[in-house]
């Protein structure tokens, strides 16, 4: 894929703890196109966020490191490596990222205008006017009701749902061409979730965005993705389009934890929780990650750690058990 | 012969907000005229967006949180004016369970002195069996009896909330009020905990009021739904046909806006209007209607009362009762 925005090859971030490194995201391969959502999806400690943190280029250092065999290229540049203020350029320009907490994120002494004026000319070298006026387009542009007289406002003035669209405002500012959006919506009350959710939608087509979605909720992931990674452990266990993906999952660990959701519209009758619990970063063996936790695992399973195989055209698993699409 | 094992009539609590010298505090209603019944063995859930007020009503049933009116009758018991002593022994019987499992078990406390506190409390078991009951009480809570001497740091968010359920449990209550209680947990380890929650409930016959946000949790859990908003119940009825043909416009908004994991449910993403209005300016008449699709300038006058529409199912909704009123349903 050579139209790909964002191009991610064995990405592997590794944390030091007790005197040695140990691996939270082990070997990620995924690529974004423009005007496409891709939802990454799995459940604390799955190694999701970090992913996204890594292409920001904000792991945190000494403890952690993106190892050196690593790429992530931009539009076909390579990011890992680079010197801090060539990051400092990309990140906000080419590339923005939203967060679960827009509370954290805003800066609770500055007015919300101010704020989005700032990364305008930090970023784009507007003068005050020029900002100011820019801002205001921005916050009128993600629905900020009359955002003339709310600009003068400070982020606790604010609701969560209005902070979030103000994150949104900033991120958008300097028209990125690569969104990463950590969990925007998990805070949200699920009429306002709905709102949010549709602006993003609306804002990728108006920019062609390339969004990186990052979730738990696999229910979000069917409202918003054009394809899914189903992360668990650090690795990506499953990769396909969304509506494959939740119509036939292949991965024993995306059915299991399909079935672990009940449901709003249907009755189930039983729910089928996945026993035990995410293994720990230092803590994995040398099998596929899953295993423990596999109801179909066998002796291979805990002796050799499966690579992630086409299965099809438009899918990946990594599973002993899958074998080649009949 | 009594069905019900929790009777609330017209409840309503006030808080105070803001205010100093010279300026009188706001006064904000959080819970508004509510009125619902818990059939014994029976779990009703209690949904609602927050800031609607459904972990409050939760906290003021055991009279955490004082309610500035109404009744509640548990077990046929007023417990209204009831002093501290009589409210205790009612404590036994009705137990809470909350959100954050990090939060609600004391750090510095072995499970066994948490599990252990409430039977000296309510010196219900005699000295030398406290051990064996909360053994007892660890295993059915599916953790080994060996955790009894850790501490809470040394276990995982659904561990935690599993020692929050045994402590709930361990007094036998025949109520238990949880509040959110699989909110902060992953997807796998929330359907474990549900699962433990079913298991338990029908092995004791418990009854259980159930606070959540999360529509498909409850539908899963409960037998009966009460929709909150600003403080008021505006549907009650059997969970299935609430969610399947919601009829209060804010339970279809609801129920639209929750997401189902089916990208072929994907409709064009609601555009629903509007935020949560603020508690401390509510709208007059109906709460929801500057937010309501068929608002007609009534609602915005009146506010419509929780009215039976048959079935089991009761609507505070202008327009629903004017539309049922002529068809017999």
């Amino acid at each position: 894929m050579t139209d790909a925005v964002l191009e991610i090859r064995k990405l592997a971030v590794e944390f030091h703890s007790g005197g040695q490194w140990h691996a939270a995201v082990r070997g990620i391969d995924l690529s974004i196109a423009q005007n496409e959502t891709l939802a990454v999806v799995g459940e604390s400690g799955s190694g999701k966020s970090m992913t996204a943190l890594s292409v920001m280029g904000l792991v945190p250092t000494p403890a952690g490191r993106i190892a050196p065999e690593s790429s992530i290229k931009l539009h076909g540049r390579e990011l890992v490596g680079l010197p801090e203020h060539e990051l400092d350029r990309i990140r906000g320009n080419r590339v923005a990222m939203i967060f679960q907490e827009p509370m954290t994120a805003l800066n609770p002494t500055m007015t919300v205008g101010a704020q989005v004026a700032e990364s305008l000319r930090v970023h784009r070298g507007f003068n005050g006017a020029q900002a100011s006026a820019e801002a205001l387009k921005m916050l009128d542009l993600v629905k900020v009701p009359s955002a003339g007289k709310r600009m003068k406002d400070y982020p606790h003035q604010f609701s969560g749902g209005m902070r979030q669209r103000v994150m949104i405002a900033m991120a958008l500012a300097c028209h990125p061409k690569l969104l990463l959006a950590d969990e925007p919506t998990t805070a949200l009350d699920v009429t306002i979730q709905a709102q949010v959710l549709s602006l993003i939608e609306d804002l990728k087509t108006e920019y062609g965005l390339a969004v990186m979605f990052i979730t738990h909720n696999l229910g979000v992931v069917a409202l918003i993705a054009d394809r899914v990674a189903v992360m668990y452990a650090g690795e990506i266990v499953e990769a396909a389009l969304a509506p494959d993906l939740f119509a036939r999952p292949r991965h024993p660990y995306t059915q299991a934890l399909l079935a672990s959701i009940p449901r709003v519209d249907r009755d189930l009758k039983m729910l089928e929780p996945i026993q035990g619990n995410v293994p720990t970063i230092g803590n994995l063996g040398a099998g596929c990650g899953f295993a423990s936790r596999c109801t179909h695992a066998q002796v291979r399973c805990h002796r050799e750690r499966p690579q992630l195989m086409p299965d099809g055209p438009a899918r990946a698993v990594r599973c002993w058990l899958v074998g080649p699409p009949p | 012969m009594n069905q019900n094992i929790l009777a609330v009539e017209r409840l309503s609590k006030f808080f105070e907000v803001g205010g100093r010298l010279f300026r009188k505090p706001a006064r904000v209603q959080a819970v508004a005229d509510v009125s619902f019944t818990i059939g014994k063995r029976t779990s009703l859930g209690l949904v609602g967006e927050s800031g609607c007020g459904k972990s409050t009503l939760a906290r003021c049933l055991l009279r955490l949180v004082e309610p500035d009116a109404g009744r509640i009758v548990f077990e046929g018991q007023d417990l209204t004016d009831l002093d501290r002593a009589s409210m205790r022994a009612v404590r036994r019987l009705a137990q809470i369970i909350f959100q954050d499992p990090y939060a609600s078990l004391n750090p510095r406390r072995t499970v066994r002195q948490t599990l252990a506190e409430p039977l000296r409390v309510h010196g219900t078991v005699q000295e030398k069996d406290v051990d064996s009951r909360i053994e007892a009480a660890l295993e059915e809570v599916g953790l080994a009896a060996d955790f009894a001497s850790r501490y809470p740091h040394e276990f995982s968010g659904g561990q935690r909330q599993r020692i929050g359920i045994a402590r709930a449990l361990i007094l036998q209550p025949s109520l238990i009020v949880a509040d959110e209680p699989v909110s902060a947990l992953d997807v796998s380890v929330q359907a474990q905990v549900l699962k433990l929650l079913e298991r338990l409930r029908e092995r004791r016959g418990l009854s259980l009021l159930f606070v959540s946000h999360d529509l498909g949790v409850v539908r899963h859990v409960c037998d009966r739904v009460a929709v909150m908003y600003l403080g008021r119940i505006v549907e009650e009825g059997p969970v299935p046909e609430i969610f399947d043909r919601p009829l209060h416009p804010y339970t279809r908004v609801l129920r639209a806006a929750s997401p189902v994991p089916d990208p072929r449910a994907r409709f064009a993403l609601p555009r629903v209007v509007g935020e949560i209005p603020s508690a401390m300016n509510p709208p007059t008449g109906c709460a929801f209607h500057p937010r309501c699709p068929n608002a007609m300038p009534r609602c915005s006058q009146e506010a419509p009362a929780l009215t039976e529409m048959g079935g089991g199912r009761k609507v505070a909704c202008f327009l629903v009762q004017a539309a049922t009123a002529g068809t017999p349903s």
